[in-house]
C-alpha cells in the first residue's frame, strides 16, 4: 500500500482535464503499453500571447500516474509557454504534496510530455512523441537515455542508483545498466578517485606492491561488473607481465569467457596497472 | 470505511476464530517447553505431537514424523532446496520453473552465483508446465527439482505426479512448494510421489509464522537451522507450541472442508464472478488454466489500463484483491508469472487477481460484479490507449 497524500487520491478519484483538445495547438506523448504508463497532453495556446488557455489529458498508468497528470493540466493552465516550459517534475510532486520515491517517474513523466508538447507547439502543433536520443540509450528496458538520468540526477539532487531508478525507471528491469548510472552520478556528482601521488611504476613495485594493486583493481573496476552477471574472478598467479586468473560463478563455462578475459579484464589492467600486461586464465 | 470484502486469500487468509482458541492457552496457561523434563513443559510434547499426526493427515503423510514444523513457508522451501544439494555435493545441477515463488527463486539464484547449473522449466500461454522441456534437461547431474503445485497468481495446478516420475528416473529429489495447494485441493503426497513438500497455516486459516515442511522418510536430509535437538534434530529452535497447535487446528478445519462440498461451493462463486466479469466487460482475458486450477482463484486481465488504479477504485469500496502490474510489485516490470506465459503488454499491467475463500458469499461477489464494471469504464476514459485504438 502506497502512502498518497490527499491531494493524490483526490486527483486520482476526481481526475481534472480529462481527454484530447480538438485541433489541439500543441500535442505530447509519453510512455507506452510496454512500459506500464503512458500520458497524452494536448495544450491550446493563444498564439498572439503564448498564454496556454487550455490543458487535457489521457493517462495510462497508476493512481499517482493519473494524479500527476491531472495536476499538470491545471498547473500549466493560464502560464505562458515560457513559464510552463520551467515547470519541473520537483514541481508537479510538490503540488501533489508529495509521491512516494518509487513513484517519482511518474512526476518526471508528466514534466517529459510537457517538453513534448511546447515543442509540438513551437513546430506548428504536429504530435511529438517524447523520445531519448537512441545513441545515448542506458536502460534498454525503459528507453532512458544519459541525458534523462543526467536531468535527472540535477534537479533532484540524486547521490544513488536507486534513486535514480525512483526517478527515471532506469535499472528498474534487468539492472544491467547499474554500473552505468553509477558511472553517470560520479560524473555529475563529481566523485572521482584522487589518484596516489605519483604512482610508481609497475617494473619498480616489488611482487607484494603487483599483486595488491591488481587485487585492488580486480576488487573496485572489474568484480562489480562481473558481479552484474552473477560471476566473479580470482586472481592465482603473477608471471612477469602475464596475470593468471580464474572466472567463478557465471562467468565460469560462460560462451563469452574469452572476451570477458581479453576485452575487458585485460583492457582495464593494461589502463590502471601497467599497458604490457596480458590475462590469461589459469 | 466501507465494510471489507476481502478477495484476496491467495495472500493471506483469516485466522479461524475456533484455529485462534486451540492457540490461546499456549501462551500464558501452558507456556512450558516441550523439551523440559517436568511434566508442566512435557505435556506439550504430546500436544505438538497431536499436531503434527493433524498435518500428516491433511496430505496423507505415511509417518507422522515426516512432518517438521518450520516458521514459514520461506524457511521450508530453503531448508529442502540447501539440504538436497548439500546432501548430493557432487551433483551441480539443479532446475526449478519460472514460475515459482521468491522463496524458490531466489535461493536458485544464489545457488547459480555458487556455480551451479540452473535450469528454469518454462509454461505456456495458459500458465501450464512444460514437461518435455524438463526431460530434455534434467540429467544425472540434477540434485534436486523444485516445482510448485499451484500457482499462487493464475491458480493454475501442475501435474505433479508426472513431474516426480520423470524426476525419480534420473534420481534427483523432487520437492514442491505446496502453499497454493493445500487446503484448496487434495494433496497426497503418497500418491503424487514427491520427497519433501512445503505448506503454510496462514494460507489455509491457520495463523502467520508457522509452516511445515514434509520430508518422506528415506530422503537424504540436512537441518537448515542448526543446534538443539528439537524436530529430532532436523530444525533447531524451542518449539512454538501455540503457533503448531494453530496449524494442527487448521489442518483438521481445512480437511472438513475439502470433504463436506465447501470448496465446491467455493468454485461455484468463483466461476459466477468471472462468469460476470468476462459476460459485462469487454477486452478482457482470463489469465491461467481454467481445466486445472485451484476452486479459489481467478486472475483476469483488463485491457488497456492498469492494475494498481483498479485496485484503488476497488479499495474504495472495501474490495481487497491483488494485481501482478508493475506499480504493485515493487519492481518496474509486470508479475515474472505473467511474462512466463507471455501475456501481451497491454492485458499484463492490467491483471488483477480475485482469490476467493469458504468465508466469500454471494452478496459479496454481486457488490464486485456491481462496483468494477463503472471502474473499468471511468479508467479506460482517462486512457489513452482505450480511444486510440
Amino acid at each position: 500500500m502506497w502512502d498518497y497524500t490527499d491531494k493524490v487520491m483526490d486527483h486520482f478519484r476526481h481526475p481534472r482535464n480529462v481527454g484530447v483538445i480538438p485541433n489541439a495547438d500543441g500535442t505530447g506523448q509519453v510512455g507506452s503499453l510496454v512500459c506500464g504508463d503512458a500520458l497524452r497532453l494536448t495544450i491550446k495556446v493563444n498564439r498572439q500571447t503564448d498564454v496556454i488557455e487550455d490543458a487535457k489529458f489521457e493517462t495510462f498508468g497508476c493512481a499517482s500516474a493519473i494524479a500527476s497528470s491531472s495536476i499538470l493540466t491545471e498547473m500549466v493552465k493560464g502560464k505562458t509557454i515560457a513559464e510552463a516550459s520551467k515547470i519541473t517534475n520537483q514541481d508537479i510532486a510538490d503540488a501533489l504534496g508529495s509521491l512516494p520515491a518509487e513513484k517519482m517517474h511518474c512526476s518526471v513523466m508528466g514534466m517529459e510530455a510537457l517538453e513534448a508538447a511546447v515543442q509540438s507547439y513551437r513546430n506548428g502543433g504536429a504530435p511529438v512523441v517524447f523520445e531519448q536520443e537512441a545513441e545515448k540509450i542506458v536502460c534498454h528496458c525503459f528507453n532512458v537515455s544519459e541525458e534523462a538520468i543526467i536531468k535527472a540526477i540535477r534537479s533532484n539532487h540524486l547521490t544513488t542508483v536507486e534513486d535514480v531508478t525512483h526517478f527515471t525507471k532506469a535499472g528498474g528491469a534487468c539492472g544491467r545498466c547499474k554500473g552505468e548510472i553509477q558511472k553517470i552520478l560520479d560524473k555529475v556528482n563529481h566523485v572521482c578517485s584522487i589518484p596516489a601521488s605519483a604512482p610508481k611504476k609497475y617494473e619498480e613495485m616489488t611482487l607484494v606492491e603487483k599483486i595488491k594493486k591488481i587485487e585492488q583493481v580486480l576488487e573496485e573496476d572489474i568484480r562489480p561488473k562481473l558481479n552484474l552477471d552473477g560471476g566473479s574472478v580470482e586472481l592465482v598467479d603473477l608471471d612477469g607481465h602475464t596475470v593468471k586468473v580464474r572466472l567463478i560463478g557465471m562467468c565460469s563455462g560462460c560462451a563469452g569467457a574469452q572476451g570477458t578475459l581479453k576485452n575487458f579484464i585485460e583492457k582495464v589492467l593494461q589502463d590502471r596497472v601497467c599497458a604490457q600486461l596480458t590475462v590469461e586464465q589459469a | 470505511m466501507p465494510k471489507v470484502v476481502y478477495l484476496d486469500n491467495n495472500a493471506t487468509t483469516q485466522c479461524s476464530p475456533a484455529v485462534v482458541e486451540a492457540m490461546l492457552p499456549y501462551f500464558s496457561e501452558k507456556y512450558g517447553n516441550a523439551s523440559s523434563m517436568h511434566n508442566f513443559g512435557g505435556e506439550n510434547r504430546h500436544v505438538i505431537e497431536a499436531a503434527r499426526h493433524q498435518v500428516a493427515q491433511l496430505i496423507n503423510s505415511a509417518y507422522d514424523d515426516e512432518i517438521i514444523f518450520t516458521s514459514c513457508a520461506s524457511e521450508s522451501d530453503n531448508t529442502a532446496i540447501f539440504s538436497a544439494v548439500r546432501s548430493y555435493p557432487h551433483k551441480k545441477h539443479i532446475i526449478t520453473s519460472a514460475v515459482e515463488h521468491p522463496a524458490v527463486l531466489e535461493p536458485f539464484n544464489y545457488l547459480e552465483s555458487q556455480g551451479y547449473r540452473v535450469d528454469h522449466i518454462g509454461v505456456d500461454e495458459k500458465g501450464r508446465f512444460n514437461l518435455e522441456q524438463l526431460k530434455q534437461v534434467i540429467d544425472e547431474e540434477t540434485a534436486i527439482v523444485s516445482v510448485m503445485w499451484a500457482n499462487s497468481e493464475t491458480g493454475t495446478i501442475f501435474p505433479i505426479a508426472e513431474i516426480a516420475k520423470i524426476v525419480h528416473e534420473h534420481g534427483a529429489i523432487f520437492h514442491t512448494d505446496a502453499v497454493q495447494a493445500v487446503g484448496k485441493i487434495p494433496v497426497d503426497v503418497q500418491a503424487a510421489g514427491v520427497d519433501m513438500l512445503s505448506l503454510s497455516a496462514h494460507k489455509f486459516h491457520g495463523p502467520k509464522g508457522v509452516g511445515a515442511l514434509y520430508v518422506k522418510r528415506g530422503t537424504r536430509f540436512l537441518p537448515y537451522l542448526m543446534g538443539g535437538h528439537q524436530e529430532k534434530h532436523r530444525r533447531a529452535g524451542t518449539e512454538n507450541v501455540p503457533y503448531i497447535v494453530g496449524l494442527g487446528q487448521a489442518a483438521v478445519l481445512a480437511q472438513q472442508r475439502l470433504k463436506d462440498g465447501t470448496m465446491q461451493k467455493v468454485a461455484a462463486l468463483r466461476d459466477e464472478l468471472e462468469q460476470g466479469i468476462l459476460s459485462m466487460i469487454g477486452d478482457v482475458k482470463l489469465n491461467g488454466d481454467p481445466e486445472h486450477r485451484v476452486p479459489n482463484t481467478t486472475n483476469i486481465s483488463f485491457g488497456y489500463i492498469e492494475g494498481e488504479s483498479i485496485l484503488m477504485f476497488l479499495n474504495e469500496f472495501g474490495i481487497c484483491a491483488s494485481s501482478g502490474s508493475a506499480c504493485t510489485s515493487g519492481s518496474l516490470e509486470p508479475s515474472h508469472v505473467l511474462r512466463a506465459m507471455k501475456v501481451p503488454f497491454q492485458f499484463a499491467h492490467g491483471s488483477i487477481r480475485f482469490s476467493l475463500s469458504d468465508q466469500t458469499t454471494r452478496e459479496e461477489i454481486a457488490l464486485v460484479l456491481k462496483e468494477l464494471p463503472p471502474i473499468i469504464k471511468r479508467l479506460r476514459e482517462i486512457s489513452p490507449f482505450s480511444t486510440m485504438k
